[in-house]
């Protein structure tokens, strides 16, 4: 029969000889890989202590940005919402009142801004979609939780700490990778 | 009373009511393990005759082997009181009537044998030591001995025989 | 009067004795159950258990407490008394081993000199092999009590495969026997520690290989496993079993490993002899207590090698088929255990009476 490839292989099925049927020389090769592998470096990676290095293209949970001042970025255009090909982006829009100016960037802020993390597929479109560089994909991965409605991330969840009154917090949201661009 | 007469009662009551569950338990598994509580309980009598090695190879031959078969047969034919069949009216009279027969014939062996007034010797005897009872098999009786291993190895030979016919 | 003839310090030092290694010997199983686990993660290049604790040392305590914290389930179609006792008959012949074995030479406490030996009985060898054979009722009457066909099946299994290399063990110590001339374990390592060095294992190397592959079917460790063979009897024989009626299985395996490293130490391994040092001049140096103190550490070692021989090998070598385990038993181990007592009498024969030739 002619072969797909040339790694193939015909099994050997000669009749065993005295040495093989001793099975001890086996035994004892074998028990020498073993030992072997005893004494190897683990490539474990022991998650909560060490993490393993992100790649620079890495898309995962979703900040909603702020500026300089403080002041949120986002204006509930719903252009993201659109672009979500999971339909997993809801937002209910609402207007600026007086004297919110330090609040929220301009007229129109989002009330209510809701991702299912259920249904994201982190492609990263929304941030693709976001005229006002408002939401990013982030280098951390969604926690996991015992309920469904835990996986519904609102504004609280979302939005990145004030750089005004948390800095520290603030520089740890934007990440490694932002701080270098 | 010291203790090796302390020991002797408890071991005489342990091995009396295992001999009546052999006899009086409905269950077959349960008859097999009173038998091992038995054997357990003649093992200790030997002990305290000083004839330790006839005390260890009785719980390893009697206990530790023929038993086991005993409860493998036991288990794998799934005995039950259930299953057990009824049996003839006539079948248990001739029981009765052999069972009274054996007993009167041990009663009247007994009742003359001079036996009864000798004392056993109670840690003082040497014969069980294994020692002196390989010494004794190997040279007083060597010619049973080696009879009664080919009486065994005949019980062999009978086995696979047995084990070979289709 | 009544008068009882008992010596209370005699029985208290017993007692004290009892307790004594009965804790050992569970604790050191409970730290083979830690020790399968991270041998079998260095393995397999992982880690093992890390969290519980700095090296994960604590884990066989959440074991345990989980164990115990488990819901305790009795089948309704099991033999309720039965299904009890399978397990406690499990450990108890798994704990009773430990009575022959001398665990050092002497210690002096308050003026007493005590033997580090529960009981020095001139049939110990024998003794080990009875509670052995015990060691099948644990694992039958639990798999029958469980009224259940794997459960059954793995007992059968179990008991057969112990019967069958029982055999060959008991033929492979007969030539040991041969050389040593006496039953007592203390004897046995009393002469190797005279020897110096020249344990019995270079007088019996073929009678170790047989002792070491029984020893491993009997303790029903991979390669010899099948009476809880997962892939075709689900658990085996405590399928049913849960909470601490289970853990009681799972713990009599270490115990009766850890028994029968220290039992392989003590026969062919000097016991409690240190090796490369003589003993009795270490004693006039040192002082007595010093020195067994120093002989149990010695008899651990060799045992804690053991141990980790068993695991090593647990992780190398698959399983037997049946029929091939009974062909090793019977056509292999016996037939060479045979072997080694025949040469072995030639050359005791020799030895005491010359070469007739």
């Amino acid at each position: 029969m002619q072969t797909l490839t040339n790694r193939s292989k015909a099994v050997d099925r000669h009749p065993m000889t005295m040495w093989e049927k001793m099975y001890l020389p086996s035994i004892a090769k074998g028990m020498s890989i073993t030992l072997s592998h005893f004494f190897k470096k683990k490539p474990t990676i022991q998650y909560p202590e060490e993490t393993r290095p992100f790649s620079p293209v890495f898309r995962g949970l979703h900040i909603l940005n702020r500026d300089e001042a403080g002041r949120e970025r986002c204006t509930a255009c719903g252009l993201c919402a659109v672009a979500c090909p999971a339909e997993a982006i809801t937002m209910e829009a609402a207007e600026r009142k007086e004297g919110e100016e330090n609040l929220y960037r301009e007229e129109k802020y989002a009330a209510k801004y809701e991702i299912n993390m259920l249904r994201c597929i982190f492609c990263g479109l929304c941030e693709e979609a976001c005229p006002k560089d408002a939401i990013y994909l982030s280098e951390t991965f969604a926690p996991s939780n015992y309920k469904r409605e835990g996986f519904i991330y609102g504004k609280n969840d979302l939005l990145i700490p004030d750089p005004k009154t948390e800095p520290e917090l603030y520089q740890k949201a934007v990440g490694e990778r932002a701080r270098k661009s | 009373m010291n203790i090796t007469e302390i020991l002797f009662w408890l071991l005489t009551v342990v091995a009396l009511t295992g001999a009546l569950l052999v006899v009086t338990s409905k269950n077959p598994v349960y008859s097999v393990l009173a038998l091992i509580a038995t054997f357990f309980a003649i093992s200790g009598h030997y002990i305290l005759l000083n004839a330790q090695f006839l005390a260890v190879v009785n719980l390893i031959v009697y206990a530790g082997a023929i038993m086991v078969l005993f409860l493998f047969v036991i288990m794998l034919m799934n005995l039950n009181t259930e299953t057990e069949p009824q049996k003839n009216k006539w079948l248990k009279m001739a029981g009765t009537v052999a069972g009274g027969c054996l007993l009167l014939v041990l009663v009247a062996a007994l009742r003359e044998a001079d036996s009864k007034s000798t004392i056993a010797m109670v840690n003082t005897g040497d014969t069980g030591l294994i020692q002196n009872l390989g010494k004794t098999l190997f040279n007083e009786y060597v010619i049973p001995f080696e009879i009664s291993s080919v009486l065994f190895l005949s019980a062999m030979v009978g086995a696979v025989v047995l084990g070979k016919k289709e | 009067m009544i008068q009882l003839a008992i010596d209370l310090a005699f029985i208290l030092e017993k007692a004290i004795l009892i307790g004594g290694i009965i804790t050992v010997s569970l604790v050191v199983a409970m730290y083979s159950t830690w020790a399968e686990r991270k041998v079998a993660g260095f393995m397999q290049d992982r880690l093992g258990p890390n969290r519980a604790g700095p090296f994960g040392l604590l884990q066989p305590l959440a074991d345990g407490l989980k164990l115990f914290m488990k819901e305790e389930i009795i089948p309704n179609a099991s033999n309720k008394f039965l299904f009890i006792l399978g397990p406690g008959l499990a450990m108890m012949t798994a704990m009773m081993t430990s009575a022959v074995i001398p665990w050092g030479k002497q210690i002096e406490i308050f003026g007493r000199t005590v033997d580090l030996q529960i009981a020095d009985i001139n049939i110990g060898i024998l003794y080990i092999f009875a509670v052995l054979s015990m060691g099948v009722y644990g694992i039958m009457i639990g798999g029958w009590a469980s009224n259940n066909k794997f459960s059954l099946l793995a007992a059968l299994r179990g008991a057969s495969q112990m019967i069958s290399y029982e055999l060959a063990m008991g033929l492979a110590i007969i030539a040991l026997l041969m050389l040593t001339g006496s039953l007592s374990l203390k004897t046995i390592v009393e002469q190797q520690s005279a020897a110096g060095g020249w344990w019995n294992i270079f007088y019996q190397p073929l009678g170790f290989l047989i002792f070491i592959v029984c020893a491993f079917a009997e303790c029903n460790r991979t390669p010899f496993d099948l009476p809880e063979a997962e892939n075709e009897l689900n658990f085996g024989y405590h399928q049913e079993y849960s909470s601490m009626k289970l853990g009681f299985y799972l713990f009599a395996e270490y115990i009766n490993m850890f028994m029968s490293s220290v039992l392989m130490a003590t026969l062919y391994f000097g016991g409690y002899d240190i090796p490369f040092v003589n003993d009795a001049s270490l004693i006039e140096s040192m002082g007595m207590n010093t020195v067994a103190i120093l002989q149990g550490l010695s008899l651990f070692a060799k045992a804690a090698f053991f141990i980790f021989f068993f695991m090593w090998v647990r992780w190398t070598i698959p399983r037997f088929r049946y029929d091939q385990l009974m062909h090793l038993g019977w056509k292999v181990m016996i037939p060479l255990a045979l072997i080694n007592m025949l040469i072995t009498g030639v050359i005791v024969l020799i030895k005491e009476n010359g070469w007739p030739f």
